[in-house]
């Protein structure tokens, strides 16, 4: 085995862990995190401009759908 | 309440005022050896001629413009999602200081003719070191923010922050290698790159094509991550996609850099290796872009009338653009009609005026108000012009240079009969002419958009006091 097999392995590995990610990152487990996460920008940002009221993407839609 | 800890504004600040001045510096650089490429007169003094202004072109509005931009909205996208002032403030005023210098010393060295010939990599090797020694620093309070955040998860966008700082500071310390001539004194720096022939080239191209994925993609991905949201008040449209969309960047970037050395001596199986890794590089580059324009997805008035969202969404349509058009030039028989042509420049061009400088305006404009105490800029009907004027200057530019490069690829080629050239190399270059005009007249708009910004700026901060917002607790688990 040369530096070449070693190098075709870890192209495959790598590989590998990228489809892992992507699995991972789809897996219903972090749903909950995610949209946790998504709102973490959208704070009250200055005491001088006045907020625009945040809506969840899902819940907005949820309602154009509905009305 | 959090008794009266504020977040660090003054280092923010600082970087978004210089960001809008090296942006005027830059461009107006930019403007000039545009002209001294139609009327070859103005080249009056050698510290003045077009090849000593050219990597000060370069050099200014990546570095100066677009490190100042990313300087800014990264210290103020860390400290927010992390609900905790910046890390070492000391060492983030010697950020902000140590990178003015560098740019001072970028402005002085290049025109004497003091440089490495790498692109984008000339400045010589003290103020390599000084480079350095910021990078280091800035990595400290960034992650040293990260590390006392006071939320668990950290944001998407300081992901694609944190892998800008860490991967520029690899590219740097490795392609700004090179033995010192110690001779020649400090004053008058001298040095030899420590590689040798075609890995020099390679090493250079994997530096260059890095620093147009990591400090001119992933650090503005990182503004577009905190700012779209922010200015549309919806959170962004998908977080797994922009997750996917962070991995799979980090995992293909890195290959890409050998399609600048097309048909050269570098063997065959790398350029095609770089080939193959820059058509994959369309995937995630429009899974994020369609990420970014669809958070407005139900909400598309909101661009009617905020201008600052138009530059937002405009810039991402560029970033799918130029990123649809990379992978394309990248193929090696596309890239034996593109290379060494203007058509390269435009491209080039779509991507640093449409792409990085639209998204770091928009940023710009949205922290300005804030960061000085005002419901909103002096004039919105201004910033709606700056949008106008540069979209129309950006579409000037590129389309005249598509135009261009397409025509030199095509004279450069052409063979008569008997196998001899068609076009002599100097008729390719009269022919240029008409379209080197257009793309100094959408330069100099462009740059006009630039000092109406200034302008607009300056009337926003007059009157205005230097607020910083008080540190927020974190909002309860939803």
């Amino acid at each position: 085995m040369d530096i070449n097999d070693l190098r075709s392995i870890f192209t495959v590995l790598a590989f590998i862990a990228f489809v892992g990610i992507v699995w991972w990152a789809y897996s219903d487990r972090r749903k909950k995190t995610y949209d946790e996460a998504a709102m973490l920008p959208l704070d009250g940002d200055s005491p001088f401009v006045p907020s625009v009221p945040s809506v969840p993407q899902a819940t907005e839609n949820q309602e154009r759908k509905s009305s | 309440m959090q008794s009266q800890a504020t977040y660090n504004y003054k280092v923010v600040r600082q970087f978004a005022v210089m960001t809008v001045i090296w942006g005027i510096v830059g461009m107006l650089v930019g403007v000039i050896i545009a002209a001294q490429l139609i009327w070859p007169e103005l080249n009056v003094v050698e510290w003045l001629s077009y090849g000593r202004l050219r990597p000060l072109h370069t050099n200014a509005v990546i570095f100066a413009f677009g490190g100042c931009a990313l300087f800014a909205t990264s210290y103020f996208a860390v400290q927010r999602t992390s609900h905790v002032p910046l890390f070492a403030p000391a060492l983030a005023a010697f950020t902000f200081w140590g990178w003015q210098l560098v740019i001072v010393l970028a402005a002085l060295s290049l025109p004497l003719g003091f440089t490495q010939g790498k692109e984008y990599a000339e400045l010589e090797w003290p103020i390599d070191i000084l480079i350095t020694l910021v990078w280091v620093s800035y990595a400290v309070v960034f992650f040293g923010t990260i590390v006392k955040r006071k939320v668990s998860h950290i944001y998407v966008a300081n992901w694609f922050f944190g892998g800008f700082i860490l991967t520029v500071a690899v590219l740097h310390l490795v392609n700004s290698a090179a033995i010192p001539v110690f001779a020649a004194g400090i004053l008058t720096p001298k040095s030899y790159s420590a590689y040798a022939g075609v890995q020099d080239a390679m090493v250079q191209w994997w530096y260059g094509h890095n620093a147009v994925g990591f400090f001119l993609t992933a650090g503005f991905l990182g503004m577009m991550y905190y700012f779209v949201p922010k200015q549309a008040g919806r959170p962004i449209y998908s977080y797994r996609l922009s997750v996917v969309h962070f991995w799979a960047l980090i995992f293909t970037y890195m290959w890409a850099g050998p399609h600048h050395l097309h048909y050269t001596a570098l063997p065959d199986w790398t350029q095609s290796v770089g080939m193959v890794f820059s058509l994959i590089l369309l995937a995630p580059s429009w899974g994020g872009m369609i990420n970014g324009i669809m958070t407005l997805s139900g909400a598309w008035h909101k661009l009617r009338d905020d201008p600052i969202l138009k530059f937002m969404i405009t810039s991402l349509s560029f970033y799918g653009m130029s990123t649809f058009e990379g992978p394309m030039m990248s193929i090696k028989t596309v890239n034996a009609l593109s290379h060494y042509t203007d058509w390269t420049v435009g491209h080039v061009h779509s991507g640093a005026l449409g792409w990085v400088a639209m998204i770091s305006i928009g940023s710009i404009y949205y922290l300005l108000p804030r960061l000085f105490g005002k419901p909103e800029m002096h004039s919105k009907k201004l910033v709606e012009a700056h949008f106008w004027i540069a979209t129309i200057g950006i579409v000037l530019y590129i389309a005249s240079m598509w135009i261009a490069g397409v025509m030199q690829g095509l004279m450069w080629r052409a063979t008569n009969l008997d196998g001899t050239l068609t076009y002599s190399f100097v008729e390719s270059v009269k022919a240029t002419y008409p379209f080197w005009t257009i793309r100094l007249l959408g330069g100099l708009l462009f740059l006009s958009g630039m000092l109406i910004m200034a302008y607009n700026m300056f009337l926003t901060m007059a009157g205005g006091k230097a607020v910083n917002a008080p540190v927020l607790a974190p909002a309860a688990a939803h």
